[in-house]
């Protein structure tokens, strides 16, 4: 999986709003085209950029090929902000060290005047 | 509980902000002078930074090189827009990976939260592109592994869905 593509594929307000109602289950192009003010075939390109970044999967059920989220795709996503969440906290963790030794060392030098 | 936020706003924004218990006078030193710099601004464990320039006026010039100590680096360079000491510094920064990414611009601003300090780190990337392709690769501080561990992760987890199916 290409995270790239599915940081880019969920910049887009309109599959993000996809994205939302197949995390409530499975549905049809027109479906999820129902809410939407754009017609079948821009769902459909929507559908495809979210399927080529491994977001969501198809299956064919007789002339349907209903959509659902990829939940690998998905937890893999989350994952990585956790960690880059993680990466730039152990950052600020060292900061908060650093802006302590500072008071230490105003404090000291106080007390030596 | 952590006390980092890290959210993306619209197309283009990232939004980092965080407290700590140091007033905005010290937080922006640490911000500013490299030998501060250099004791937090790391990233994951084993790095460090060899080269930190930070010329801290407008028009001034930065420069971050990090090191793996195992022959692996990479290296930032920026410019300052704007400094109002101690509440906002206004910087463009860009990584060397090693070809240059776009121009992040990046509005920190530290305000008085009691005793303490509230920051905020706005950043606007060019586009939505260039923004998923900054949250995709880490953002600073040898992500690099992190992302090898990740790649990792998700070739386990096909492998598991493969044996399963």
């Amino acid at each position: 999986m290409d995270l790239n593509a599915a940081f880019s594929a969920v910049a887009d307000p309109t599959r993000r709003a996809i994205l939302a109602r197949l995390a409530h289950g499975e549905a049809t192009v027109t479906e999820l085209a129902g809410p939407f003010q754009i017609t079948q075939p821009a769902i459909s390109q929507h559908l495809k950029v979210l399927e080529d970044a491994g977001l969501i999967s198809s299956r064919v059920v007789g002339t349907k090929r209903p959509r659902r989220l990829s939940k690998s795709a998905i937890d893999a996503m989350d994952h990585w902000l956790v960690m880059l969440r993680n990466a730039l906290e152990k950052n600020y963790e060292r900061l908060d060290e650093v802006l302590a030794a500072m008071e230490q060392t105003k404090k000291t030098t106080k007390e030596m005047k | 509980m952590s006390k980092l936020s890290l959210k993306t706003e619209g197309e283009k924004y990232v939004v980092v902000t965080r407290r700590f218990n140091a007033p905005p006078a010290a937080v922006y030193r640490a911000h500013t002078e490299p030998e501060l710099i250099q004791q937090w601004m790391l990233g994951p464990e084993g790095w460090s930074m060899p080269v930190c320039l930070n010329d801290a006026r407008p028009g001034g010039k930065i420069r971050y090189e990090w090191s793996n100590g195992k022959g692996a680096g990479f290296h930032l360079t920026g410019e300052f827009v704007e400094l109002v000491p101690p509440n906002k510094i206004v910087h463009v920064e860009r990584m060397h990976l090693p070809d240059p990414t776009p121009d992040n611009h990046i509005e920190t601003t530290f305000e008085p939260d009691g005793e303490g300090t509230f920051m905020t780190m706005r950043m606007t990337l060019p586009d939505a592109q260039t923004r998923a392709a900054m949250l995709a690769t880490g953002m600073e501080g040898g992500m690099e592994t992190s992302y090898v561990r990740l790649e990792n992760m998700i070739s386990a987890n096909a492998e598991l869905n493969k044996m399963a199916s």
